[in-house]
């Protein structure tokens, strides 16, 4: 088995948006999201599909790897649309048989609903296909700081992320040494029934979490040794700053929010 | 003789009493150690007791450089775990460089002072790129971020780990992985280094690679280096050799000592050096040859000197 694990799917390009701090990238895809539940008509939407779109072109990635995301979740936007299209009943009815009963609000709800999802997972794409993940980790530890007074364990979390990181390769390969162990005794993993599967792992995962614990309480006594006490008077190598970019950025995220906020309003 | 003059020399005395003791202080040091653990024991239904250390004295001074010998169970990682407050002592006292290991307050300066380096290569580096992970013990200091840099840079460049900064670890190889876990100690400048079986887990180059980065931690930046290990030709590179079983100090000399006592190390399931070895060999077959030969050099060089 080649061991070629990459995580999350951080396409390295040079582009705006890849030297965007992760903060900034953090929050806008937050608000993004959020926004996307305010807006409710065509201008909403289409204002929000229209900056979505302009985002994707600025990060430099091809735009079959960003739709590509959405494989994941086109199970999900198709139950969504064929549920509410045969669910949602209005006024206008398209066609009638025998208990289904089509109507144009029906395909409108899922319409939306369908367009929703789909920039959902386009702009969270874009956020994990333009950050690596060590500047996620970063971003969201200075990002949570000012919640800590409200006890947001911000670097807590950040430093779990940052041993998972670290720890996925090893883990993995300690899987391939355990599968190959345990092959030798004569297990198989690839025969039978889902249900056969299933219970085949069972072999291979206890050893796994055996060692992992191992491991977690190595690793704890070597990060005391090395003067660990959570963030108490702790100091970084690497310390986020904002540029201009990241400014202007922000700003245009306020006048997108506003707009579509005012659409929702007026309209 | 006036007040003055007396003033004067008490001074004298003072000042020469306070450099001999910053010249000469220990830098651990251990009084009557005694360290018990508990175990559950699930067929009696009751709680057993075991001595890890008993009664230890051991006395370390600055920029030593000594081997800790002894075979699994006898010890010797309990007791280098006392060496940076990672245990306290159940009985008596443990000092690193005049500090108490059962102070808390004491706790922080004490693993500032003695960095350790573990068995594991993989299970002691914390973070997913090279020179964050060397970074992460000066953070938890609290140094500024430019000096951190600085600090990093100079000590990856020291273990020949430079150009490596930004890559992964899991990558890299066990001997590279124990290089970066000395660049990060060495980046918090201690005055002490333990290794706890650093290069037990390696391969022969690997442990190579550990062991020229040991030597010039001790001989070029005058770190103290305390130094576990069961392999003898580690050892034999040390100052002093302190042999352990069964949590008590049974030898304690140097190397050429140590080694010429072939028939008590092997009762204590140790071996000697392969040369040394050879040598005793040698000398029951009635080849005029020292008993305490312990590289191969000497070896060599005796062997010649026969003709």
């Amino acid at each position: 088995m080649k061991l070629n694990v990459t995580i999350g799917k951080y396409y390295p390009a040079d582009s705006i948006l890849h030297r965007l701090d992760p903060r900034v990238k953090l929050a806008s895809t937050f608000a993004f999201i959020i926004l996307l539940f305010v807006a409710n008509d065509f201008w909403g939407y289409l204002l929000s599909g229209v900056s979505i779109f302009s985002v994707m072109l600025l990060s430099k990635i091809p735009l079959k790897f960003i739709f590509k995301g959405l494989r994941a979740v086109i199970f999900i936007i198709l139950f969504t649309v064929v549920f509410n299209v045969f669910f949602v009943h209005g006024e206008r009815v398209l066609f009638e048989f025998w208990i289904v009963r089509v109507t144009l609000e029906g395909v409108f709800t899922s319409i939306r609903l369908a367009s929703r999802l789909v920039m959902l997972v386009l702009a969270s794409s874009v956020l994990t296909l333009t950050t690596s993940p060590l500047q996620l980790t970063d971003g969201i530890e200075y990002g949570l700081k000012p919640l800590k007074k409200i006890g947001v364990p911000a670097h807590e979390i950040a430093m779990m992320m940052t041993i998972a990181l670290r720890f996925i390769p090893t883990l993995m390969e300690e899987v391939d040494k355990i599968s190959k162990a345990q092959m030798a005794r004569g297990a198989e993993f690839d025969t039978g029934n889902i249900i056969d599967k299933a219970k085949a792992m069972v072999p291979l995962l206890v050893p796994l979490f055996i060692s992992a614990f191992t491991r977690a309480e190595e690793l704890a006594m070597a990060m005391e040794a090395r003067c660990y006490r959570g963030d108490v008077g702790r100091t970084r190598m690497k310390v986020l700053k904002y540029t201009k970019s990241d400014y202007i950025s922000s700003v245009l995220m306020v006048a997108f929010g506003s707009a579509i906020i005012l659409i929702r309003v007026l309209l | 003789m006036s007040i003055e003059m007396i003033k004067i020399i008490l001074l004298y005395f003072a000042f020469c009493v306070t450099l001999i003791m910053v010249i000469f202080v220990e830098m651990v040091k251990t009084n009557n150690l005694v360290f018990k653990y508990s175990r559950y024991n699930a067929e009696s239904d009751e709680k057993e007791y075991f001595s890890a250390l008993k009664d230890v004295n051991l006395s370390i001074n600055k920029g030593e450089f000594i081997a800790i010998l002894g075979h699994n169970g006898s010890g010797k990682s309990t007791l280098a775990k006392h060496m940076n407050a990672l245990l306290t002592p159940t009985e008596g006292v443990v000092y690193v460089k005049g500090l108490n290991t059962k102070d808390e307050n004491n706790t922080w300066e004490i693993r500032h002072l003695a960095g350790m380096v573990f068995q594991n290569p993989d299970n002691q580096i914390v973070a997913a790129v090279v020179e964050e992970d060397v970074a992460f013990g000066v953070e938890n200091l609290g140094v500024p971020s430019e000096e951190i840099r600085e600090r990093v840079d100079d000590a990856l460049k020291w273990v020949n780990m430079y150009d490596f900064s930004k890559n992964t670890p899991s990558l890299l190889s066990g001997g590279q992985k124990q290089r970066i876990a000395i660049a990060g100690i060495l980046a918090m400048k201690p005055e002490c280094i333990i290794f706890d079986e650093a290069t037990a887990m390696l391969d022969p180059i690997g442990r190579k690679e550990v062991m020229q980065a040991v030597i010039r931690l001790n001989r070029e930046e005058g770190i103290t280096v305390i130094f576990i290990t069961h392999h003898m030709d580690e050892a034999v590179l040390a100052d002093r050799v302190v042999v352990m079983e069964d949590g008590e100090i049974v030898l304690d000399d140097v190397p050429k000592k140590i080694f010429c006592q072939v028939e008590k190390l092997k009762s204590l399931a140790l071996d000697v050096p392969q040369v040394t070895e050879l040598a005793s060999l040698l000398i029951k077959k009635g080849i005029n040859l020292p008993n305490d030969i312990i590289t191969i050099d000497e070896m060599a060089d005796y062997l010649c000197r026969l003709k």
